[in-house]
């Protein structure tokens, strides 16, 4: 096990290490930030100094390379709009999409996982083929469409709650968050549902699938020849058997939902990440682009290497090495 | 003292193509504590009718007729939750590869409590203790603390064990064991075959042993019972019904044992295969596989009881010289 866990560490760094020239490079060929920082009629005293101030004199692979020392200091620059570290103004966002997304992930999954198991358990009955319609428009219908349509439902035609922006947040460990009070919950609701429609559809279809290839094995076989009720032996049995996919896309999805939340936070005024860095864009922030996607490559390596280690929990068989054959 | 009695038991397969006749009118009867053999091909509709008696056939299947009396009671048209008492408490069964039906992600100890509490109150120490009690019954050294392992950390044979000890949790009267050894090691086999057999002898419980293995069947059973496409075609005592086969699927079946043929020489298999159930011939189901059928086979063999013996054939065969 030490042995495994050393090895996926080295794996993770390499993945980091890549990914981060890629996204040099890649943001380097997208234009110059220079044009948009300095007014076009400045002289070029104060354009050559701005650039030399920029580092953006040196060679590529000189600016990637003070680049990558400086992340490996945990610093990833300024940025050039907002003027403060970039690792201060991707947290400051961060709490906001957290929040949002882990809401999202939690609807789609407690909500999702039973009713994935009730298709698979029962995959004849009428209520089942609702449900997998469900599961089809969840994947189907584009995530703005439905925000769209929740903001004009729920917010103008019923008035029930707010359109878009974040409610009050109340601070713990110093980190602002909405979801402790009711008002900031009523902000949250429509724009988690919006994002938990796609997970719900992909919890939904994982599950089912799980619990139908579960229920013919002999193990669910054996457990109704003890005489176990058929909801101890979803409960207990089947709910394991299918829990290892399962745990994975929640992990999967969390952080690719943490990562881009774009749309949804666009439309929902949400000040979190995603809107970040379609701002960060717009202003051709390169710095802040760069950050972005160095931070959302460590998160998701971070994610894997959970997710894998979680096997061994959740599998027995993994977890002294290989030696049951 | 008669425990189950099975009369023209039919289970079929609904299925688009037409109904699967599994299970096409067997009757048996069992007493407390007896040892019943079941033989047949692959196919032939053991574990189907062993599955029937627990009540759970997996759809399309259904019981379609006949009726089973398990100590006095109906067991054909039960309410599944009458059924689902009965099932683990008085009826258990076990199956063939311990490795697919443990279940390889909750530990010994939590499967078997779970076993437990489907049909007693207990709290889940107490639950443990009663499987810790029945594992050591069952060889297993250190049975309490092994009760925290997974599966995977047992060898094929314990994990058979296992499954026989949960199966005895609640000390039923019948045990259906549907080729509990076939997936073991030979030495195993033997070791758990006797074990089993002892088991049953010492606490009363009848057994019916589901197996492909005449020799195994010998070994552990009172009575056997071949069964070819759907029906019963002999029963009887073991060690009459072997040494004299009166049908001649049995005969085929005892011929194509290694230990039956001279070392070297090639064994006789039956030629040809089991029918498909849903185009069996008219009359006898074995005759274009039998070496003694004639025109009289095209018609449907009557059943003749004999000294506690039964076959049904048309053309019985004498004792071998
Ligand atoms: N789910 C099913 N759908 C349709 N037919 C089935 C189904 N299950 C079993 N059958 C039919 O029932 C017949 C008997 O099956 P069964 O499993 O009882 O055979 P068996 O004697 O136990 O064979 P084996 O020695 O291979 O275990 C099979 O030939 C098959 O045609
Ligand atoms: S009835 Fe005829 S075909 Fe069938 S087993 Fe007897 S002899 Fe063979
Ligand atoms: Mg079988």
């Amino acid at each position: 096990m030490p042995g495994y866990i050393i090895q996926r560490l080295l794996q993770a760094g390499l993945v980091m290490l890549a990914m981060s020239a890629l996204v040099f490079a890649g943001v380097h060929a997208i234009g110059n930030p220079i044009d948009l920082l300095i007014s076009p009629d400045a002289t070029q005293d104060i354009r050559a100094a701005a650039i030399a101030h920029y580092g953006l004199d040196q060679p590529l692979w000189r600016q990637y390379l003070a680049f990558l020392g400086r992340l490996l200091s945990g610093d990833l620059g300024r940025s050039l709009v907002f003027n403060i570290p970039v690792t201060e103004l991707v947290f400051s966002r961060m709490p906001a999409t957290l929040e949002l997304a882990l809401s999202a992930v939690l609807i789609g999954a407690v909500i999702g996982v039973p009713l994935g198991m009730w298709a698979g358990y029962r995959p004849d009955s009428v209520v089942s083929r609702g449900i997998m319609a469900v599961s089809v428009l969840g994947f189907s219908v584009p995530t703005f469409w439905v925000g769209l349509i929740l903001i004009l439902t729920f917010a103008v035609n019923l008035g029930w709650l707010p359109a878009g922006s974040r409610g009050p947040t109340v601070e713990v460990f110093g980190i602002g968050w909405s979801f402790l009070t009711l008002e900031g919950l009523r902000f949250m609701l429509l724009p988690a549902l919006n994002l938990s429609l796609f997970k719900l559809a992909l919890m939904i279809r994982l599950a089912r699938a799980g619990t139908r290839e579960a229920m013919l094995s002999d193990t669910v076989k054996f457990a109704r020849a003890a005489g176990l009720s058929e909801f101890t032996i979803l409960r207990h049995h089947v709910l394991r058997l299918i829990s290892i996919p399962l745990v994975t896309v929640f992990g999967l999805e969390f952080g690719s939902t943490l990562a881009f939340a774009v749309v949804t936070e666009t439309i929902f005024s949400w000040p979190g990440v995603g809107k970040l860095i379609i701002d960060s864009i717009t202003s051709l922030d390169r710095p802040v682009m760069v950050g972005y996607l160095v931070l959302v490559a460590f998160l998701f390596v971070t994610l894997n290497l959970v997710v894998d280690l979680s096997y061994a929990l959740l599998d027995p068989r993994l977890r002294r090495g290989r030696h049951a054959a | 003292m008669t425990l189950l009695q099975v009369r023209d038991l039919r289970t079929h397969f609904l299925t688009r193509a037409g109904a699967v006749k599994a299970v096409d009118g067997v009757s048996f009867e069992l007493g407390r504590g007896e040892i019943l053999g079941l033989v047949g091909e692959s196919g032939s509709g053991k574990s189907v009718t062993g599955f029937s008696l627990i009540g759970h056939v997996d759809p399309p299947g259904r019981v379609v007729g006949g009726s089973i009396r398990f100590d006095g009671q109906e067991l054909v048209g039960l309410a599944p939750p009458r059924m689902r008492e009965l099932r683990g408490r008085r009826i258990a069964m076990v199956f063939q590869d311990p490795g697919a039906t443990l279940n390889p992600v909750l530990t010994i100890g939590q499967q078997m409590v779970l076993a437990v509490q489907a049909h007693r109150r207990l709290p889940e120490r107490d639950a443990r203790a009663l499987a810790a009690e029945r594992l050591t019954r069952l060889g297993i050294p250190e049975a309490p603390a092994r009760l925290d392992a997974y599966p995977h950390e047992f060898s094929g044979g314990m994990r058979q064990r296992v499954a026989i000890a949960m199966a005895l949790l609640h000390g039923p009267d019948l045990i259906i064991a549907d080729e509990p050894t076939t997936a073991l090691d030979v030495s195993i086999q033997a070791q758990i075959l006797v074990e089993m057999r002892a088991l049953a002898r010492e606490s009363g419980t009848a057994l019916i042993w589901i197996s492909h293995d005449l020799a195994a069947v010998a070994a552990v059973a009172d009575r056997i019972m071949v069964m070819y496409a759907g029906r019963i075609v002999e029963a009887g005592p073991v060690r009459a019904t072997l040494a004299a086969p009166r049908h001649p699927y049995t005969r085929g079946l005892l011929d194509s044992l290694p230990a039956t043929t001279e070392p070297g020489a090639r064994l006789r298999q039956i030629p040809g295969h089991t029918p498909a159930l849903l185009s069996l011939p008219p009359g006898c189901p074995f005759a274009p596989r039998c070496g003694y059928a004639d025109a009289t086979c095209m018609t449907a063999p009557p059943v003749i009881e004999q000294d506690g013996r039964m076959a049904r054939c048309h053309h019985l065969l004498e004792p071998s010289p």
